[in-house]
């Protein structure tokens, strides 16, 4: 009997480790990620001066935005749009990536929805993000 | 041996904690690891290590 005892405190001890490894991180360190997370970086410079001005918003869904198209030159506007193209496609794999990455390629949407937050709370202040269907400057 | 009436329904509660754990989005986890990739991303981490990089203040300071 005591060693069923013991068997069982061995029991718990071992599922609560499991428990605090599996809860503990969300796996970001992928080739696949660590790709789309430079690609991303390297475009922040030319994003961040739309940022400022006004033209590009972060959008509720965790995506980008033009927003106001008229803070933009006329002959930068193009290059404007490209820009948050690809920012958008990105975003999109940068998402479905880590779901797919933890085993969990249904996990995106509440993974988009994690980074939409997060994205628009550390907006830098001046900057415009979307909140309850409208815009907002922070 | 009471004990055994303890252990088991706690057994029982961690096995299934680690099953749940599986089914239900990590919330937090998740938001920690979207902290560090808009980090990167943004470049807006603090310089949080300042007395590590002992190399290169003073040649920034020669200007």
């Amino acid at each position: 009997m005591k060693s069923m005892i013991k068997f069982f405190i061995a029991l718990i001890a071992l599922t609560a480790a499991l428990n605090v490894f599996a809860a503990a991180d969300l796996e970001v360190n992928t080739p696949g990620i660590n790709a789309i997370k430079q690609s991303m970086q390297a475009r922040h410079a030319q994003l961040a001066t739309h940022y400022a001005s006004g033209a590009v918003g972060l959008t509720a869904d965790g995506m980008v935005a033009l927003r106001d198209a008229s803070a933009v030159p006329l002959v930068q506007r193009q290059a404007v749009n490209a820009l948050v193209a690809a920012e958008n496609n990105d975003r999109n794999a940068l998402y479905a990536e880590i779901a797919n990455a933890n085993g969990h390629p249904e996990w995106q949407a509440e993974i988009r929805s994690t980074f939409a937050q997060r994205w628009i709370q550390r907006a830098q202040p001046g900057w415009w993000v979307q909140s309850g269907g409208a815009w907002k400057q922070k | 041996m009471k004990k055994i009436w303890v252990a088991l329904p706690l057994a029982t509660f961690a096995l299934s904690a680690c099953v749940t754990i599986n089914i239900y989005f990590p919330a937090a986890a998740a938001e920690k690891a979207a902290d560090k990739i808009i980090e990167e991303v943004w470049q807006t981490q603090k310089p949080a290590h300042p007395a590590s990089s002992q190399a290169q203040p003073a040649a920034k300071e020669t200007k």
